[in-house]
């Protein structure tokens, strides 16, 4: 397939991300990855547990997903810096989803401490996934700042409302030109399908899948909605529009002159 | 700044009255909205609201299920010391009471750790009697030191601290703080607390305040039902939780609504409350702060803890004991001398196949120490 996403040299073909969060067992977690053919995840380093005497989430990803830890549970860039640094010293690899929130009551997260967790991360040597409230100018300095792709989300954590910052995304989409990938608010696949419509390189979602009834089925849907939404976007929507084109146009007679 | 500032504005609110201007259709009302008013919050607490039972079900069911995930939280509660120098009416700890008084040395506090660890929970809650002369700060702080090897989450549940101690526990790695205020009602607080400092009902109203100043990553509270009207006390309860969210929004808030049980002193609940009625305190939480941590402990026995499940439950103990050394040291005096009685008895493992088949992924770990 010649359309894929490259990001740190890696060769994106499924454009669906998928949490791991939330999901009633690691197991049906493991079969949705597997199903969507997911080949990113992100992993919550709070919620790995490398000497488990239980269950290691770690152990039911799937060998083709690229891992992408977030730093969930950080409250400024100094805890997601160290978050960071933990991931990688416990061997989980170098692609870190700064996830920075100091607000638990919409998990909206806190753009400031994101741009300075991104500027030490990157000098650090991580490839950086900035999650954030869609902001160009924030963005455009996270990109400067060396972020590999920007994260604005759609709706708050978990709201499954939908994308209802479309029109700050389009400005993102229009201006930033390292990847844009939505996360977090997405409900419906027919959500997932308009973010990609819109020119978004990809994806992530995480409730919508994990708390439907038959999460391995939804997280194929949402799958196959993110692949027509990108086709349709490469494919050159035609502009919408509220009326038929006027079957005698006011400049006809101009055709004239053409001969 | 202080939540004794809301308390006061609504201590002497008549419930008869306001119950009286709640109509069906404001009920059913804030069941389809979000950012429910106080008022809205206080019709779900209302007798009326007891005929909207299972409608509250569906909606607190939904919220949970989108904030939180099929997932549950578990924890054990770990007992380091019982002495106390409180007498307090309802408590098996209470001063007067002819228990065997124990502290944990740090070698006892080790091995209690070890056990409770070997079955993979890495969140602990360590709890003391009230002694600040017994159980001292540097002793907790000890202790927190050697549990630090074997959890990634440690929680304390002591004696009120100032906002520098908080900080100093911090610190060292505690980054839960469970305090209840037992009893909103300043009248029976009063009478439930008969001396020893926790009569100082301000200092330990404003304890979770002084925590979150002090950077604890989450903060518990409670209300222990059978003291107060539970109305208006999971009313009170509601608003204090609020109050921290509104000011401390980088704090993960929660709640627990504990119910009297059996205990050394033989103290019985002065309002009785029903299995229905907690189940009407957890609903209207739920709905009125949808981000709430709720807890319910071993405490209530184990069918109705399965069945709160899934009306908004977040977190749970599992496999605890209630008397100092519990778990590998002293397990012949659970019945004698625990702080409480525990109806349920079921280990971790039971737990966690209870969840799985309920569809609840249990959780053993979600936090690391930074």
């Amino acid at each position: 397939m010649g359309d894929f996403l490259e990001i740190a040299g890696e060769k994106i073909n499924n454009r669906l991300f998928i949490g791991t969060g939330k999901f009633s067992s690691y197991l049906i977690m493991k079969q949705a990855l597997t199903e969507a053919k997911a080949q990113v995840a992100t992993v919550a380093l709070r919620r790995v547990d490398a000497g488990s005497k239980t269950e290691n989430i770690m152990d039911y990803i799937p060998p083709e997903c690229q891992v992408m830890i977030n730093t969930s549970g950080a409250r400024d860039a100094d805890e997601a810096v160290r978050i960071a640094r933990l991931a990688k010293a416990a061997g989980s690899g170098n692609w870190i989803k700064i996830e920075v929130i100091r607000d638990n009551k919409y998990l909206l997260p806190d753009n400031i401490e994101t741009l300075r967790a991104v500027e030490v991360l990157v000098k650090e040597g991580f490839t950086v996934f900035p999650y954030m409230s869609p902001d160009l100018s924030i963005a455009r300095r996270m990109v400067d700042a060396g972020a590999r792709a920007i994260m604005p989300l759609g709706s708050p954590i978990g709201s499954n409302r939908g994308i209802k910052t479309r029109e700050l995304i389009e400005i993102l989409v229009s201006e930033i030109k390292v990847p844009i990938i939505v996360d977090a608010g997405l409900g419906k696949p027919s959500e997932a399908c308009e973010c990609m419509e819109l020119g978004c390189a990809a994806v992530l979602v995480n409730t919508a899948i994990a708390v439907s009834q038959d999460p391995v089925s939804m997280a194929k849907a949402f799958s196959q909605a993110v692949c027509a939404g990108r086709l349709a976007y490469l494919s050159g929507i035609p502009l919408a529009g509220k009326f038929a084109d006027a079957s005698s146009p006011l400049t006809g007679f101009l055709r004239e002159d053409k001969k | 700044m202080s939540f004794y500032d809301t308390y006061s504005r609504y201590k002497d609110l008549e419930l008869e009255e306001v119950f009286h201007s709640i109509s069906p259709v404001s009920i059913f009302n804030s069941l389809k909205g979000n950012n429910l008013s106080v008022e809205q919050f206080f019709g779900l607490l209302s007798p009326q609201a007891e005929n909207n039972l299972e409608s509250m079900a569906q909606r607190a069911h939904a919220l949970t299920r989108n904030y939180f995930g099929n997932t549950m939280q578990l924890y054990a509660p770990m007992y380091l010391s019982n002495y106390c120098d409180n007498t307090c009416l309802y408590c098996g700890f209470n001063l007067n009471n002819n228990i065997r008084r124990r502290r944990l040395t740090l070698e006892e506090a080790e091995k209690e750790a070890r056990f409770v660890s070997s079955s993979g929970l890495k969140h602990i809650l360590i709890l003391t009697g009230e002694s600040r002369v017994s159980s001292p700060v540097s002793y907790i702080q000890d202790c927190v030191t050697i549990l630090r090897k074997y959890f990634t989450s440690i929680s304390i549940e002591v004696y009120p601290l100032a906002e520098n101690e908080y900080a100093q526990l911090v610190a060292q790695g505690v980054d839960g703080l469970t305090i209840y205020q037992e009893v909103y009602n300043e009248q029976v607080y009063a009478k439930m607390h008969i001396s020893g400092p926790k009569q100082d009902y301000r200092f330990r109203l404003d304890a979770p305040e002084r925590g979150a100043k002090a950077k604890m990553r989450s903060i518990s509270i409670g209300a222990l039902l059978g003291l107060g009207d539970w109305r208006r006390e999971a009313f009170l309860l509601g608003l204090h939780a609020k109050y921290l969210q509104d000011n401390f929004p980088d704090v993960e808030i929660g709640i627990s609504v504990p119910r009297i049980q059996p205990q050394v002193g033989g103290f019985k609940p002065i309002s009785p409350v029903s299995d229905r009625n907690v189940v009407q305190i957890i609903l209207a939480l739920r709905i009125f702060l949808p981000r709430l941590g709720i807890t319910i402990s071993t405490r209530e026995n184990p069918e109705f803890r399965e069945n709160l499940i899934a009306l908004g439950i977040t977190r749970m103990s599992a496999g605890s004991v209630t008397n100092v050394g519990g778990y590998a040291l002293y397990r012949e005096e659970n019945d004698q001398f625990s702080q409480f009685k525990i109806q349920d008895q079921r280990t971790i493992d039971e737990i966690k196949t209870v969840l799985e088949k309920r569809g609840y992924q249990p959780v053993f770990k979600d936090w690391l120490y930074l």
